[in-house]
């Protein structure tokens, strides 16, 4: 398991270092800033092995956190463990930099003594993390409360604390898609998919048992006509008190075919697995539900049609269009052509219709943002970019134009169907729960070749 | 104001101050000048001297200042051992405590603290913490038992605490059985004592299955670690575990997904191949593989090592998925790399288009070990996928245009593969790449450049002043261009030998008297001396049709291949290596796949239904590397005449680079030994030897033959003495008999018959034998054999069981027949089809002997077993041993497969035999026993 832990900062100085193991020498510490942060080379392997003694390092801004281990560990889990370390940092000082960790050494060890004992990985849940690991130090608790933490760390819920109450039982659910495309310069898709997030806010009393429905292939079909329909699609959270979309509707052609999908420990794997039903009792607070991932059927919110042209040594022509491919009744928000330029760009001269353009040199790119945009529309850009003389026989190798937007709808067709609450000990029902949901596509990496 | 400030005191007299702040009577002074000797502690300060005053800071009901105290005590305890002691009372009061957290903090502590006299103490309250009331508590002694076996594992074993691990497995709390079985994994790898102790059962199994269900993501992990170490009984079982592990698949943590697919992929290999459930299981393995792709950066590459061990043991879970495949702009190179591996992998007709199109896009990246390996891609995809070869050529020709330095030079080097493997098809290129000839400066291209030109010296009118050109430098080029040149050059000679003699002379010269090298004087030697002995010869050696190259590079070896899929998720899946070779000391051992589940199996396969491996196309054979062809030449070994003649000097008269050295039998002396060892153990070609053996008149190889035995005594056979054996002459079975005659009176009317047998053996025509034989007179004839008889399974196989017939008596007689007379002319496999096979057979069905006492090299070996039908595939070389990897066929159309491990100056050999019908394994050891022996 894991040997030892170690951060550095961006010059290899050590700030914390936290051994697990014997067989990790003080000499490890050295040996990563040696071979790892100071090589000459860019670094081309998140694993090196120096002297048998493996090394595994993710990179926070300039902070490096780097775990060592002498054995055949799960390497798969090291780096979810360095990664879930640097949320539960974040979670408890904010943005993980130099200042933030050395103003938190003592709370870091006090963590990392809990959350990794001789190596192996224990509950890294913050929310239970901060139940009993506050900077301010530990109070004196009763002894209630410390067999309760105890049982919370241990449990077998541990995401949920009995005896939470609301006045008013209400929840809030973000379908947040991020659409990823890569189209060649002519047009056509090279690879398209939707990643999608359920993150929940449940602010709900006891502990209540919850059934979600979506609108996948498989679950409708093994459901058997059940689906709903919906047509309120909207920028903000749409309010539906009696359970979400009950109009009955005969068709399944709304439903979509997720590819794959994961969910949140508090989801029990095993009955989506034989009853396809998702179920689960909820941490209290915000909390992702689910994660998705669909390819086929994607409605893509926006084509971006490139035009460059050489004009001589010195002189480039950018042309781009922008469609936007949606209800026209829609607005997309936050919309950002980044169109990369050649590093010897001397000057370059920007028009648009709509939006504002600007050339930035220190990104190399031509940054066009347009604040809103309808449904339905087209907008188009020229640029002429004027090029110093190099030596640089290497041709520029153009990367791709890059969008970035937000629109209010799912790309990937993606609906809550319903979303039912039990608690079968309290006596609020299904029907008193305020249910609201919003659907969020963004951009994730949305690029066209040119 | 933060903790930050700790970090920079760096006055003088820092030590003495904190020393006096730690004795001060304030907490909070306390607290901070131990917050201090922690920071300074971190950046590797040297601040053992405060340890004393330190440890007098642990009684405290501070929390915060106790856990740093701790801290403190871990990373000094060892240098200052009988300090520690003083910390001991202090810990076992704290292990008493009321509160739950401080009981574990005691007692997690301490088993960090390596010294023997702490540890004596640790036993007591450790016993009584794994029985704690309080599950958190549990769960921290649970690991301190791994902790204290890793000081002192026999102290653990006799204070029992082994099977008071093994019964938090049936703990109430998933977080206590998570941890124990971490412990108890860690354990039995560490103890082989412990394993007996802490083995698994299914009832352990299925306690942990349901543990499964409710623990952390972590818990998860190592519950499912452990089950991926456990062999189910049977198929049942193996199938209904693994549906209970297939809906981690469906879990959020990379981690628990790649151990869930290391379980079900391991238990694959246990149920049948064709079910529905194996389909099902599979179609269900790759969406959360590809999920693993949209994870962050250093997961991904975790994610993509494995994946490309994975398509490598099961090609079909994602032949669908290339364009997940495909690199993003942003990725880290890493990832890159890596994706591009697969999608080589991946390629195929359906999706070549696609392929070529990314590919073509990568080779005009930035960085240039991804331009590099895409330009090498292009060419795999032509030699893969054939109807695609005319696009990928003119698309590196395309590259070759942009005129960047190692793009060109990359692409030469796969253009010659591509030669190689459609000869005569795109010649016309050639003249494009000459033009490139003086920008090559990398010793791989220029190589290849000169074994194209070489290769095709016939059809480039200036071949003779591109090579001299190469030739102005050769002393101070790499040894791999001046191997490449001098055949090239010789190659040249032998298709216009008028306009090249000079320029022959000059590089035999170059070669022979002024190198150092000698693999380079050696092959000028060969090449000189065959020059000069035989033309003709020399022609059919250097310019000897070439095998095919292999479509497929960097697979890894089947067994190594199976141990990497039980290590999947673990380091060693993402070094491809195994664990022995980067983890110290324990040995540990080897983790092989399940076997195949027995039921509805193996009766099949027994010997009545001749299995043959799926049928495939005959396809090339595998000679790796850039200079296979020279490989090729020198790897010949006559094994012929036997050993006394293998022995024989190596060159005669070396030192004069003796152009004029002699007749045929001294040329055959040069490749009679040794020569395969040229290259530094280059690829073994296996077929080399039937052209040279005919060049030299030498008589036929012949297969071993048994001295024959006496089958039937004069005594029981009334004065008819049969003695025989067999032998296998122009692939046909012989019975060699020789009947003697020891009666008084002449016999006559001789007849044979054969009883059933387990390969229907028949005599194919009548016995033609001297009728009648006189008294006192020996006849022998040879009589053929098919195996077109009736077939009934004996015991032991090889039994064969004979009625001879005479004058006066029919007599029975039962012998064994030598298994290698039935090895067929056709038992060489394809490489790839090896592979396959090897993979695809289980590897339960694997069976090592040890043959002791060979007194021969690996070149011997081969060849002899080739005389005898047992054909070597393949040769490797791995750390010093030689691997043959060998097949043959028996008549009734079993294949069996063997590797033959060689440990130079260890006569004792290693034998592994997998076949699918295992009844013929010990006649087949008897086979190289025998022939190894002769």
């Amino acid at each position: 398991m894991i040997g030892g832990l170690f951060i550095y900062n961006h010059k290899g100085e050590v700030l914390i270092s936290r051994v697990y193991r014997d067989d990790i020498g003080r000499n490890a510490v050295d040996a990563f800033r040696v071979n790892v942060i100071h090589a000459r080379q860019q670094v081309r392997s998140p694993v090196t092995n120096i002297a048998r003694t493996s090394f595994f390092h993710i990179k926070r801004s300039n902070i490096w956190l780097a775990a060592v281990t002498k054995q055949n560990v799960n390497a798969a889990m090291v780096f979810e463990f360095l990664h879930k370390m640097t949320d539960v940092m974040a979670a408890y000082f904010g943005k993980v930099t130099e200042e933030n960790i050395k103003n938190n050494f003592v709370l870091i060890y006090e963590i990392l003594d809990e959350i990794l004992d001789f190596g192996y990985p224990q509950n890294t849940d913050t929310g239970i993390l901060k139940t009993f690991i506050t900077q301010q130090g530990v109070k004196s608790q009763s002894k209630e409360e410390t067999s309760q933490i105890t049982s919370q760390v241990t449990g077998q819920i541990g995401w949920r604390r009995e005896g939470i109450k609301y006045r008013r039982n209400e929840l809030f659910l973000d379908v947040l898609e991020s659409v990823n495309l890569l189209m060649s310069p002519q047009g056509q898709v090279l690879s398209a998919h939707v990643a999608g997030r359920i993150v929940m806010k449940s602010y709900l009393s006891g502990m209540p048992e919850c059934k979600f429905g979506i609108n996948d292939k498989v679950l409708m079909e093994s459901k058997g006509g059940k689906s709903g329909q919906d047509d309120t699609r909207g920028g903000g959270y749409v309010k539906n008190t009696s359970g979400l979309y009950s109009k009955p509707s005969s068709s399944t052609k709304t439903s979509i075919a997720i590819d794959d999908c994961q969910f949140h420990q508090c989801v029990k794997l095993s009955k989506f697995e034989t009853e396809h039903s998702i179920s689960f009792i909820p941490p209290d607070g915000e909390f992702e539900l689910m994660r998705y991932r669909t390819t086929k059927d994607i409605s893509l919110p926006f084509r971006t049609i490139p035009l460059v042209r050489e004009v001589g040594r010195q002189k480039m022509e950018v042309k781009v269009v922008v469609k936007s491919n949606f209800k026209p009744s829609l607005l997309a928000q936050k919309v950002e052509v980044r169109i990369p330029t050649p590093l010897n760009t001397s000057g370059v001269q920007v028009i648009c219709m709509k939006g504002k353009a600007k050339y930035k040199a220190s990104e190399n790119a031509i940054v066009w943002k347009i604040k809103r945009m309808g449904g339905m529309k087209e907008c188009q850009l020229s640029a002429e970019i004027e090029l110093l003389n190099t030596n640089d026989k290497r041709k520029w190798t153009r990367p791709p134009i890059s969008m970035n937007f937000e629109v209010p709808f799912a790309p990937s067709g993606f609906k809550v169907r319903y979303l039912k609450v039990f608690e079968p000990k309290l006596n609020y029902s299904d029907h008193d729960v305020i249910k609201w949901v919003r659907y969020i596509g963004r951009s994730g990496l949305y690029e066209t070749r040119c | 104001m933060g903790d930050a400030k700790y970090f920079t005191t760096t006055k003088k007299g820092e030590i003495f101050e904190l020393k006096a702040d730690l004795n001060s009577d304030k907490k909070e002074k306390k607290k901070e000048a131990v917050k201090t000797v922690i920071a300074s502690m971190t950046v590797g300060k040297d601040v053992s001297a405060l340890f004393p005053d330190v440890v007098n800071c642990m009684q405290t009901d501070n929390l915060e200042l106790k856990k740093l105290v701790y801290l403190y005590l871990m990373n000094y305890a060892k240098s200052q051992p009988d300090m520690a002691i003083m910390a001991v009372n202090t810990f076992v009061k704290d292990c008493e405590d009321s509160n739950p957290l401080i009981r574990a903090l005691a007692v997690r502590t301490m088993g960090c603290i390596r010294v023997d006299k702490i540890t004596e103490y640790l036993c007591e309250p450790l016993r009584k913490c794994l029985k704690d009331e309080d599950p958190y508590v549990r769960k921290t002694a649970a690991v301190c038992v791994a902790k204290l076996h890793d000081i002192n594992a026999q102290l653990v074993e006799d204070q029992g605490f082994l099977d008071l691990l093994r019964d938090l497995l049936s703990d109430s709390n998933p977080m206590v059985v998570a941890n124990a079985v971490a412990a108890i994994s860690e354990i039995m790898d560490a103890s082989p004592n412990a394993a007996q102790v802490l083995e698994m059962n299914s009832g352990t199994i299925n306690k942990l299955l349901t543990a499964l269900n409710e623990c952390t993501k972590w818990g998860q992990v190592f519950i499912l670690d452990s089950i991926s170490n456990y062999t189910p009984k049977d198929d049942k079982e193996a199938q209904s575990i693994c549906e209970r592990v297939t809906p981690r698949l469906a879990h959020a943590n990379a981690a628990v997904v790649l151990s869930a697919v290391k379980v079900v992929m391991k238990l694959m290999e246990m149920l049948d191949t064709s079910g529905e459930y194996v389909t099902s299981l599979v179609k269900k393995l790759a969406p959360p593989l590809v999920t693993l792709l949209s994870a962050e950066p250093e997961i991904q590459y975790v994610a993509l090592r494995n994946i490309n061990l994975i398509v490598q043991k099961r090609s079909d879970i994602l032949k669908n998925e290339m364009k997940v495949f495909f690199v993003k702009y942003n990725d880290p190179i890493y990832v890159k790399l890596e994706k591009l591996d697969i999608m080589i992998r991946l390629t195929s007709q359906a999706n070549i288009a696609q392929v070529l199109a990314e590919l073509k896009e990568y080779a005009t990246e930035v960085d240039v070990d991804f331009v590099r390996k895409s330009v090498r891609a292009i060419g795999r995809c032509a030699i893969k996928v054939e109807p695609a070869a005319e696009r990928c050529v003119s698309t590196l020709l395309d590259l070759i245009q942009t005129k960047v330095n190692y793009v060109v030079q990359e692409a030469i080097v796969v253009i010659k593969d591509i030669f190689r493997k459609y000869p005569n098809k795109y010649e016309s290129i050639i003249a494009t790449l000459c033009e490139n000839l003086d920008t090559l400066d990398e010793p791989e291209a220029r190589a290849s450049m000169i074994w194209i030109i070489g290769e095709y010296a016939e059809r480039i009118d200036n071949a003779d002043e591109l090579l001299e050109s190469f030739l102005e430098g050769f002393q101070d080029e790499n040894t791999q261009v001046q191997l490449q040149l001098l055949t090239a050059i010789v190659k040249l000679f032998l298709k216009r030998p008028t306009d090249t003699q000079e320029l022959v002379q000059q590089v035999l010269s170059l070669s022979t008297q002024d190198s150092d090298n000698p693999d380079l004087r050696d092959r000028g030697y060969i090449y000189w001396r065959l020059l000069s002995t035989d033309p003709a010869a020399a022609k059919e050696v250097v310019l000897a049709e070439k095998p095919l190259i292999s479509e497929e590079t960097d697979l890894i070896e089947p067994t190594l291949l199976d141990e990497l899929i039980c290590h999947i998720s673990s380091l060693a899946s993402v070094y491809h290596k195994p664990p022995n070779a980067f983890v110290e000391g324990r040995g540990g051992l080897r983790k092989v796949l399940p076997p195949k589940s027995e039921l509805g199996e193996g009766v099949v396969d027994s010997l009545g239904s001749p299995t043959e491996p799926t049928a495939q196309p005959p396809q090339s054979t595998v000679i790796p590397g850039a200079d296979s062809l020279i490989g090729d030449l020198l790897d010949i070994d006559l094994g012929g005449p036997g050993p006394s003649m293998m022995q024989q000097q190596m060159y005669p008269g070396q030192s004069q680079g003796s152009a004029q050295g002699g007749g045929g039998s001294q040329g055959l002396d040069i490749f009679g030994e040794g020569l395969d060892n040229l290259l530094g153990g280059g690829p073994s070609g296996a077929d080399m030897l039937g052209g040279l053996g005919d060049i030299f008149g030498m008589p036929q190889t012949q297969s071993y033959v048994p001295p024959q035995e006496v089958w039937l005594p004069a005594a029981k056979g009334k004065g008819l003495e049969i003695t025989g054996t067999f032998a296998r002459k122009n692939n046909t079975i012989h019975m060699e008999l020789t009947f003697t005659n020891k009666a008084m009176q002449p016999m006559s009317g001789f007849a044979i018959q054969f009883n059933k047998n387990s390969f229907g053996l028949m005599p194919a025509s009548v016995m033609n034998i001297r009728s009648p034989l006189p008294p006192n007179q020996g006849a022998s004839t040879s009589l053929p054999l098919n195996t077109q008889g009736p077939v009934m399974k004996m015991e032991p196989l090889t039994t064969l069981q004979v009625a001879v017939k005479n004058n006066i008596d029919v007599f029975y007689l039962s012998t064994q027949v030598p298994l290698h007379v039935l090895f067929t002319e056709d038992g060489e496999m394809d490489k790839k089809v090896f592979l396959a096979t090897w993979k695809d057979i289980p590897s339960q069905n694997e069976v090592q002997y040890t043959i002791n006492n060979v007194q021969h090299n690996a070149d011997t070996v081969s060849q002899k077993l080739r005389n005898n039908n047992i054909f070597t595939i393949a040769k490797r070389n791995v750390e010093g041993q030689d691997m043959l990897y060998q097949s043959l066929k028996l008549t009734n159309g079993i294949w069996v497969l063997a590797e033959l491990k060689i440990q130079p100056s260890n006569p004792s050999f290693v034998l592994s035999i997998k076949a699918r019908a295992t009844d013929v394994y010990e006649a087949v050891k008897q086979v190289f026993e025998n022939i190894l022996h002769n």
